[in-house]
């Protein structure tokens, strides 16, 4: 295994932003590689700024160059620059660890966490000198995998990957490690690339694509079938049971030059059961698993202490729902040698127990305040079981005026089911009424409304759905646009709704939309999740020039009976749970948190025998957002299902 | 308290730019737990001044930065400790050389510094080109560059700035050569010269050794000033 540096050095000086490509963070390890050792290339398929803080790398990261079976490195999307540069002077994709070939390592494992990075894991197999397609790789080329949110539907990638990895990381790479160290013990010879696909596939939470037929009849899938005895017919993703069990990273990757959360992170809990139907992460990351707040307090104190970061960020999907987070944050703020250090709380949950805790953190600068609403009505939300009033809304941002915050930001979606005009103006009147509001407090008041085009997921209740059209979604948008226009202290952003379509296409895809992938590819289609990059006519060609049609992949309403791309894989969730999830939301009737209420036995705990980890046995102070406290109407345990709630009675 | 700290960058790390040198001193200083001094408002920052960028692929054996100390925890800061404990926190690659404390009346480094000493490698080249190259510039009037600044293009005569500039011998795939360039009213770069020479050398790898400051007296200087006298100006042999 040769260094590339003595190559790449010579084209460093020619390209943007060089230090993403050297390495060298505090943090970084100097993997020792050998014969019984299984290599691994974990790979962000994007740029170095927004891949190097990824936490899920990172803590695999650790976890192998831990074991002494395994060696770990890291390797980052080149920009275009520099792959011009690569390409002519035949120097290939490669770690930024000891700057070694990607083609040397064992296993090429890419992390996973938005569609439109799709044509860059074609474009990295590529640069690492392999075929991109699975069957035209030889034994000696490393595996391909996946992992990540995205890995939950596959099947637009199965062509291009040997194996994927469902759920948590942290256990079952070590499981892989173990059946490619007997592989590679073996002498990797002529041949044995399909046994050890089987071996892999016998693993709790790996898919190997190959392994598996899908027969179609007409346009849908008629069958999807393992062609092997042993292999499983259904995958299930794996769960670690308990989180502190691994205090994951320990030493957090220090970056030598800027990137985007560059901060200390320390992940408080894992898994939400708040049931945001829209929300893919808060269903494939069931259940919730705490830390203790003693790990958490060890975690943050040593974290800054090692890395000398001004800033941690305490993150999860919903932080204030952690037991004990106001302990946690004071003992933060005002441990030794901490007058400094400021806390980042990346998902607030709208209520007023949230406004207090961030006054806890920002005591002198209070700029900017972010909540996410979701939707316009309380209609709308209790379709998408984001079950917060009116009432808690305006509560929280008059709260927020008050305490000195000028600007108050505000995540909606548009597009989402059963959405009318009058939930979508929702959004606006949302808008105007918080300016209003904060004028009371503040003259320079002011509200960021971001909204974003919804695009439907597997394993969560919407995954029926048919998404909005672009007409649709520009439609909506104007709405709001034009409803604001004339308010100067709204300030109103949106993602492109042609990229919202273009990740529809991949987001429920089948095994065909790989061809699409590929053409995009081969047609210099890269860093799509990049506006100056993003060519969303030349998807259009690939599906035209695929024979594939757009409306029945993106903007058509499932069955219930039709076979998904996904179903011979699990979350965890039993199907008809999501499917009378999906009955409810049409039915505008709300469920509540699990945490604090009996079981609705979606599948996560009790398919694999494990359960919630929360400290607190109550639920969180303050709002009405599912909880058991203020409870809004309409709040319901299955099977009631509420009648039609009108908006601004909500709340009481 | 002001304390002057000099420091060198070397290897894979000169790939980083000016601006993150600045922020793994950040870190470095929070993480060496100094009695840093805050400068005011809502986001107060540990108070420090750096010298003359550096470009980007650049090394050096002579970066300098100014950092400021809270008088009142001040205490007894040993500097022969202080740059063992800077360096164990700093990133591999960036070495805190030398510290002292200067005067608060002590111009800032930006100010006080006038030319730069530069050991510059280039490639694709043999020493009688270079040399030539070089003598033809020695000999020149001027040395005019077109630059675009602030979309207008402005033209320079790097003549008056270019001090000196010898021929140091072959390299395995060039030549090495040593100049020293004036930073007033504006730092010459190492590549502005190597593309005003007849013909243009092609740049490799590039070193900063000095940073100079002539003192009223007319005494010239490093910022830390050395025990040993400083070595004769370059081209002056």
């Amino acid at each position: 295994m040769a260094s590339v540096w003595p190559r790449l050095e010579h084209l460093l000086p020619h390209v943007q932003k060089p230090a993403r490509y050297i390495g060298c963070e505090d943090g970084a390890q100097t993997p020792r590689h050998g014969s019984g050792i299984v290599s691994w290339l974990l790979t962000y398929p994007d740029t170095y700024e927004v891949g190097l803080p990824n936490q899920g790398l990172q803590i695999l990261y650790e976890i192998l160059n831990e074991r002494a079976d395994a060696a770990a490195e890291r390797s980052y999307a080149p920009w275009s620059d520099l792959e011009i540069l690569m390409r002519r002077e035949s120097v290939p994709l490669f770690s930024v660890d000891n700057h070694l070939a990607a083609s040397d390592f064992d296993v090429i494992a890419f992390n996973l966490s938005a569609e439109l990075v799709y044509t860059n894991v074609l474009n990295c197999i590529d640069l690492a000198g392999m075929s991109v397609r699975s069957i035209d790789r030889t034994d000696s080329d490393p595996l391909i995998a996946i992992g990540g949110h995205c890995a939950y539907n596959p099947e637009p990638l199965a062509d291009f990957v040997d194996f994927v990895v469902l759920g948590d990381g942290e256990e079952v790479v070590g499981d892989i490690t173990e059946v490619l160290a007997e592989w590679k013990h073996n002498g990797k010879g002529t041949g044995t690339r399909e046994g050890v696909l089987r071996a892999l596939a016998s693993v709790p939470g790996v898919y190997v694509p190959s392994l598996y037929d899908v027969r179609y009849e007409g346009a849908h899938i008629a069958e999807v079938s393992p062609r092997f005895g042993d292999v499983p017919e259904r995958v299930e993703k794996r769960t670690i049971a308990d989180l502190g069990e691994w205090p994951y990273p320990r030493s957090q990757l220090v970056p030598l030059t800027e990137v985007v959360h560059d901060r200390l992170n320390v992940e408080v809990f894992r898994g939400c059961t708040r049931g945001c139907r829209f929300c893919q992460a808060g269903m494939i990351t069931r259940p919730v698993r705490e830390r203790s707040a003693d790990q958490v307090r060890t975690m943050v104190t040593d974290g800054l202490k090692r890395t000398g970061y001004d800033e941690v960020a305490l993150t999860s999907l919903s932080t204030a729902d952690f037991s004990g987070i106001r302990q946690v944050i004071a003992d933060t703020v005002s441990g030794p040698g901490c007058d400094q250090v400021s806390v980042a709380l990346p998902s607030l949950r709208v209520d007023a127990f949230t406004v207090g805790i961030a006054a806890q953190i920002q005591r002198a600068r209070r700029t900017g305040l972010t909540f996410a609403p979701e939707a316009g009505s309380w209609r709308m939300r209790q379709v998408i079981n984001k079950l917060i009033s009116e009432d808690d809304i305006y509560q929280t941002v008059e709260s927020a005026y008050s305490q000195g915050w000028r600007r108050v930001k505000l995540y909606f979606l548009t597009g989402l089911p059963t959405e009318t005009d009058a939930d979508t103006m929702g959004i606006a009147e949302i808008a105007r009424r918080c300016v209003r509001l904060g004028r009371t407090h503040q003259r320079s008041a002011s509200v960021t409304v971001s909204i974003g085009g919804f695009v439907p997921k597997a394993f969560t209740p919407f995954q029926w759905f048919g998404q909005n059209n672009t007409a649709e979604l520009n439609h909506k948008i104007g709405l709001v646009r034009d409803a604001t226009r004339r308010d100067k202290a709204v300030r109103l952003k949106w993602h492109d709704p042609k990229a919202t379509l273009i990740e529809g296409i991949t987001s429920r895809g089948d095994r065909r939309i790989g061809a699409v992938i590929e053409y995009v590819w081969r047609r210099g289609g890269v860093f799509q999740e990049w506006s100056e990059h993003f060519d969303h006519d030349l998807w259009l060609e690939a599906m035209a020039a695929c024979g594939l049609d757009i409306d029945w992949y993106v903007h058509r309403h499932r069955r219930e009976d039709e076979i998904l791309p996904w179903d011979h894989l699990s979350a965890g969730l039993h199907k008809d749970f999501l499917w009378q999830d999906w009955r409810d939301a049409l039915d505008e009737a709300g469920l509540e948190d699990c945490r604090w209420t009996p079981c609705y036995d979606c599948g996560a705990c009790t398919g694999y025998g494990i359960e919630h980890v929360v400290a607190s046995a109550a639920p969180p102070a303050g709002g009405s957002q599912g909880t058991g406290g203020a409870r809004a109407p309409g709040v319901s345990s299955r099977p009631a299902v509420q009648p039609r709630q009108v908006v601004g009675v909500a709340g009481s | 308290m002001t304390i002057r700290i000099e420091f060198s960058k070397y290897g894979k790390i000169r790939f980083t730019s000016h601006r993150d040198v600045a922020r793994m001193w950040e870190r470095a200083l929070r993480r060496s737990e100094l009695p840093m001094a805050y400068s005011e408002g809502f986001s107060p920052r540990p108070r420090m001044s750096f010298g003359l960028a550096l470009s980007t692929c650049h090394e050096s054996d002579a970066e300098y930065l100014d950092i400021h100390i809270d008088p009142e925890r001040a205490g007894s800061i040993d500097l022969e400790s202080l740059t063992l404990t800077l360096t164990r926190n700093l990133p591999d690659g960036i070495v805190a050389t030398r510290a002292e404390k200067i005067d608060r009346n002590t111009p800032s480094l930006q100010e006080a510094v006038t030319s730069c000493t530069w050991q510059i490698d280039v490639t694709d080249t043999d020493e009688e080109t270079a040399a030539g190259a070089v003598a033809r510039a020695l000999a020149a009037d001027e040395l005019v560059v077109t630059r675009r600044r602030k979309g207008k293009e402005v033209t320079d005569d790097l003549r008056p700035q270019l001090m000196g500039i010898d021929i140091i011998g072959p390299t395995e795939d060039g030549v090495r050569m040593v100049a020293e360039l004036g930073t007033k009213p504006r730092s010459v770069r190492p590549s502005e010269l190597l593309a005003v020479l007849q013909p243009p050398l092609q740049e490799w790898r590039v070193t900063r050794l000095n940073q100079w400051i002539i003192d009223d007296d007319g005494t010239r200087r490093e910022p830390i000033p050395r025990r040993t006298s400083a070595s004769a100006p370059v081209g002056a042999t």
